[in-house]
């Protein structure tokens, strides 16, 4: 009789044991806010702007799927290049991203961000809504983010859409009108790409 | 004829505020904004390059002018030339089917109109009126589905396309009542001066609204022309559909999206 409690009682907490990693599971609402929240403090007024932009890269590192904007960032272009040239291509990549993205961020400061929704699009991708609040000088602005859930327990950023600009498009176009500008050779995106990491 | 020619070239000033700000997602067409045609690209980035030069020189200072003025006083001026818009978007909201939208913003013109003393002051905000969209010719042919066209870069007036430079001719064929008035009237109170000085107004208020985010776009982008272009045709898209970014989220490109390998 003991000896079949025990068993129970063994059954119920492996049971439970193996929920508990769910019970972890970020939603993408909640990851977009500490995200934002996060950010906002970097950005504190305190700050110069190059410690806001390391900070800043810190913070994207973790939260946004780099790869997954790399990819989307070359196009049609991906499916056609070496995986040299990937290899190549992601290591630069990741320089000039988190180099651009925090140039871009680090000019605000004190942003107050209020999420508002939350929208699965499908297993992969869930939409979040949220809001840059207006300030004395500033009107709202509307910013959604798209956020890779594939794996449940690590979302990640892979698009901001600002007042319904993508700036994943934006940049997309950006590399294929530089790739196309000089028929077609990626390693002219290369050399841009190095020249913004090393020059600006 | 040519003081035609500048009236056309000036009443075009509203559709380059395309990308001050957004009215809506686009679900009009499943077709990337990438389909738009640079069919005169190297004239284009010729024509950009001129434009940032004379912004360089005479919009961007001016601008930073038109900063120096009071908050008060620029905020009322830009109610102003918001109020002066509706004459423009309530035909348009009609074109399009949108009656209830209409009716919304002729009550909003006619309040703020009055009450709100030419328009400087947003009394039919604090009433509780919904957000204002601009809408023009331009979206207005959208709607009916006729196709962007060409991707076009206007001296002075910055990116457009035929369908939208198309739009923007409307508004001196009779398509805006303020310019018919003020042109055409024959009244003592308006006279051309006061159109071509409201949408050179229209522009450097636009301008002065976006030095930093300009700034921060050119200083941060590895093709600057490329990035402009995309900002306006995903913009004009978005307006096109009268969709707001609030109600999200249906994003056009989805299928974009589907075979990216992520993390």
């Amino acid at each position: 009789m003991l000896t079949k409690k025990i068993l129970k009682f063994l059954l119920l907490v492996s049971i439970n044991f193996c929920f508990i990693p769910n019970s972890f599971a970020i939603t993408p609402y909640l990851f977009v806010q500490e995200t934002a929240d996060e950010a906002t403090e970097a950005l504190n007024k305190r700050l110069s702007k190059e410690e806001k932009m390391e900070k800043l890269k810190i913070i994207a590192k973790k939260t946004v799927d780099v790869k997954g904007i790399g990819n989307y960032s070359l196009g049609a272009y991906r499916k056609t290049i070496s995986d040299q040239q990937k290899d190549e291509y992601f290591e630069i990549f990741e320089q000039y991203f988190l180099k651009s993205f925090a140039s871009r961020l680090a000019e605000y400061t004190d942003p107050k961000i209020r999420v508002d929704s939350q929208k699965k699009l499908n297993d992969k991708y869930t939409m979040v809504s949220s809001t840059l609040l207006a300030t004395s000088e500033k009107a709202e602005i509307k910013i959604d983010w798209r956020v890779v859930t594939k794996n449940p327990d690590n979302p990640l950023i892979i698009d901001v859409i600002i007042e319904g600009v993508s700036l994943a498009k934006v940049q997309r176009e950006e590399f294929n009108s530089i790739i196309q500008s000089n028929d077609g050779n990626i390693n002219a995106l290369f050399k841009t790409l190095r020249e913004f990491v090393e020059n600006k | 004829m040519k003081r035609i020619l500048i009236l056309i070239f000036l009443s075009s000033f509203l559709s380059v505020s395309v990308y001050a700000g957004s009215d809506g997602q686009n679900e009009l067409s499943k077709k990337s904004d990438a389909s738009v045609k640079d069919c005169f690209e190297g004239l284009n980035r010729g024509i950009f390059a001129l434009n940032q030069g004379l912004d360089k020189v005479i919009f961007k200072p001016v601008a930073k002018a038109y900063r120096v003025l009071p908050a008060p006083v620029r905020t009322g001026t830009s109610n102003v030339l918001v109020n002066l818009s509706s004459l423009i978007t309530i035909p348009n909201n009609v074109l399009q089917g949108e009656f209830k939208t209409a009716g919304v913003n002729t009550g909003r013109f006619v309040i703020n109109t009055t009450v709100g003393i030419l328009g400087i002051f947003n009394v039919a905000k604090k009433m509780g009126f919904s957000e204002y969209e601009k809408e023009d010719y331009g979206q207005t042919f959208g709607v009916w589905g006729m196709g962007s066209g060409c991707y076009l870069v206007l001296p002075v007036l910055g990116p457009s396309t035929i369908r939208d430079t198309a739009g923007s001719f409307m508004n001196v064929l009779g398509g805006d009542p303020y310019y018919n008035v003020s042109i055409h009237g024959n009244n003592e109170y308006l006279d051309k001066s006061d159109y071509i000085a409201t949408k050179v107004l229209t522009g450097i208020d636009f301008r002065a609204k976006n030095i930093e985010s300009f700034e921060n776009l050119e200083k941060n982008s590895i093709d600057f022309y490329a990035s402009v272009k995309s900002l306006y045709l995903q913009d004009r898209q978005r307006k096109i559909a009268n969709r707001k970014p609030s109600a999200t989220i249906e994003i056009l490109y989805e299928g974009d999206w589907e075979e990216i390998e992520s993390q």
